[in-house]
């Protein structure tokens, strides 16, 4: 006998957020404070040395990002959350957590481009090596394995959009060889796809996107799948070793399936720095509330535009796994049946030249570089994010002359429709 | 009302142990006062030594039990050699040993007069022969769970880690009385 869970609905509005136990607020306070007295001096000494849960000091911990993490968790399904400044930050504790100077992790190639840099550059300085798969053929990833292989990374719908990557078939290579599955859950949010159903052990998000989704606040979130056994495995010494800084507490033991993300706050952002603003973390929970209703207008808003697109003279193709013909459509149909998201990519058959007018044409879509607002956006990477490279290297990374990638937010499809093709006749 | 299955009888005699309802825990830990503690650890960065800390400071009356340390002081707690020298009644009995090992602390749990009323195995430490035992004796037995974790899920402090408690509610949880920053089992 169980206690039956509440439905995702209800945990996108509910979890983590009782009412204020101080003083009855129903919505969850700002705690726009740094510090949090103590109730006596033992009571300090049991919150630094992780002997009693509580607030110190809002870099290692604050009531209302504490709401945002469990909220999170509860939608992923997961043990425990942190929220971090940004998605670059998730990505950074957890690696930091799990790898040593040396050490390797597989990543899919095809991924958020900063997320690419992050791993190409600032990553060498700790020593961090990537090696790079192709999360189209699985069976690379277990090719590329080493005994310095300390993790595999991949995101569940890749930017610039339009690739399903199957999970199930990666995650059964990681476990295989007793290896963390992370998953970089951006651009299909826990509405659309729950990676843990389907074997990953750490989730990362970039609570900016979706989670927030109205393009007011930058944010990111780890969550914990509690099924990496990380106590005994002298591989991830963060976890299986006794900590200096906590008089030899060894976290994976003391913390059991949330270890992971213990770990990730007391050694990470304790050390590191890199700490949400509970403002941020308040205006992303009240994206959440609505996340159920918005991934689903995203997703059809984008089939709607996708279809529209697919049959415009101007056009040369479309790059949409919801779109029948799309050669990713049957994996999003096993991953995602109730969409496949609001990004994706399509070419101009004017090539570059007509990227650029289209993007000055355009008037109801915002020419930005972000994803995940309410509002519809566009860029031409070409011209922006992706104009230092050759010609070949934006062919191989999605970002030829003619493509365009769009964002297609919440407003009327009908309006969204007829500003792109006045854009395109213009074109 | 918190979201959760209600279990209407407080007392369930075969529990399933791969899941414990909420009102099951709840019902455990708001009724024991004295809880003996097997395999109490001097080091602070044990986790026994933490869960003694925690309980303790939660008002429960923890009694430390290690034949290596008896006759001693931990938090200011006397240890025992065994359940058997404990000079008072015991209602709980937490094993902080390994799963072999809680099979014949059971059986000393189980010749004590009077009998404790929940025989509660740390996380990671089942033995289902030992439960079983108990179960037929009349006690309550939780195994494999944390007190630590359980008594925070259940009141709402282990969700300021970030710790998914499972539980949703609309009503404003109670503080304990004993600072701002320990919350009460008893949530309305």
């Amino acid at each position: 006998m169980s206690d039956r869970l509440p439905g995702f609905n209800t945990l996108a509005i509910h979890a983590g957020a009782a009412p204020d136990a101080a003083t009855g607020a129903r919505a969850t306070p700002i705690y726009q404070t740094t510090s949090f007295v103590f109730d006596d001096v033992d009571h300090a000494a049991s919150l630094f040395g992780l002997q009693a849960f509580g607030n110190i000091y809002s870099r290692i911990g604050n009531p209302t990002c504490a709401v945002l993490e469990e909220r999170v968790a509860a939608l992923e399904g997961g043990t425990a959350a942190l929220a971090v400044a940004s998605g670059h930050a998730a990505e950074f504790l957890t690696f930091h957590t799990l790898l040593q100077p040396g050490d390797e992790f597989i990543a899919a190639k095809k991924l958020y481009g900063g997320s690419i840099n992050q791993f190409n550059h600032a990553y060498k300085n700790f020593g961090w090596n990537v090696v790079w798969a192709d999360s189209d053929d699985p069976s690379s990833f277990e090719a590329a394995i080493t005994p310095k292989t300390k993790a595999i990374f991949v995101e569940s719908i890749a930017n610039p959009g339009g690739v399903i990557v199957d999970l199930k078939a990666i995650a059964a290579i990681a476990k295989k060889h007793r290896i963390p599955f992370i998953v970089d859950n951006t651009m299909a949010s826990p509405y659309l796809i729950r990676p843990f159903e389907h074997g990953a052990d750490i989730i990362v998000h970039s609570a900016t996107k979706f989670l927030g989704g109205h393009g007011n606040s930058v944010g990111g979130v780890i969550v914990d799948g509690g099924t990496f056994n990380f106590a005994g495995d002298d591989r991830y010494p963060m976890l299986s070793k006794p900590r200096p800084e906590y008089a030899g507490m060894v976290l994976g033991e003391t913390f059991g399936n949330f270890g992971f993300a213990i770990a990730c706050r007391v050694l990470g952002l304790r050390d590191l720095g890199p700490a949400l603003s509970p403002f941020n973390a308040f205006l992303i929970l009240n994206g959440i509330e609505t996340l159920p209703l918005r991934m689903q207008r995203h997703s059809d808003n984008a089939l709607a535009v996708a279809e529209h697109l697919q049959g415009h003279s101007k056009i040369s193709w479309v790059s949409y796994p919801g779109l029948r013909s799309d050669r990713y459509h049957n994996l999003a149909q096993e991953y995602c049946p109730k969409g496949a998201g609001a990004v994706f990519t399509f070419g101009l058959k004017g090539g570059y030249e007509a990227g650029v007018k289209l993007v000055s044409n355009l008037k109801l879509f915002s020419h930005l570089a972000n994803i995940g607002d309410t509002r519809s956006l566009v860029i031409h990477p070409a011209s922006t994010t992706h104009r230092q490279l050759t010609d070949e290297q934006k062919t191989q990374a999605g970002a030829g002359p003619e493509v365009v990638r769009l964002s297609i937010g919440l407003e009327d499809t009908q309006d969204l429709i007829d500003d792109l093709n006045q854009a395109l006749d213009a074109a | 009302m918190l979201i959760e299955l209600p279990c209407p009888i407080p007392y369930v005699p075969f529990m399933n142990h791969d899941n414990y309802p909420n009102d099951y825990i709840r019902g455990i830990l708001n009724s024991v006062k004295t809880i003996a503690l097997v395999g109490a650890s001097q080091n602070p960065a044990r986790p026994s030594w933490i869960v003694t800390k925690y309980l303790l400071e939660r008002g429960y009356d923890v009694i430390p039990i290690n034949p290596g340390l008896a006759g001693t002081e931990l938090l200011g707690k006397t240890v025992y050699a065994s359940l058997k020298d404990v000079p008072v009644p015991i209602d709980m009995v937490e094993v902080f040993r390994n799963s072999e090992a809680a099979g014949p602390i059971a059986d000393e749990a189980l010749s004590l007069d009077p009998l404790p009323k929940v025989l509660w195995m740390q996380l990671s430490v089942r033995n289902d022969e030992a439960a079983a035992k108990a179960e037929a004796k009349g006690l309550q037995v939780v195994m494999d769970r944390c007190p630590k974790i359980e008594f925070g899920r259940l009141s709402g402090e282990i969700s300021w880690q970030g710790v998914n408690s499972r539980m949703i509610s609309a009503k404003k949880p109670v503080l304990s009385g004993k600072g701002f920053q320990k919350l009460s089992l008893n949530r309305p």
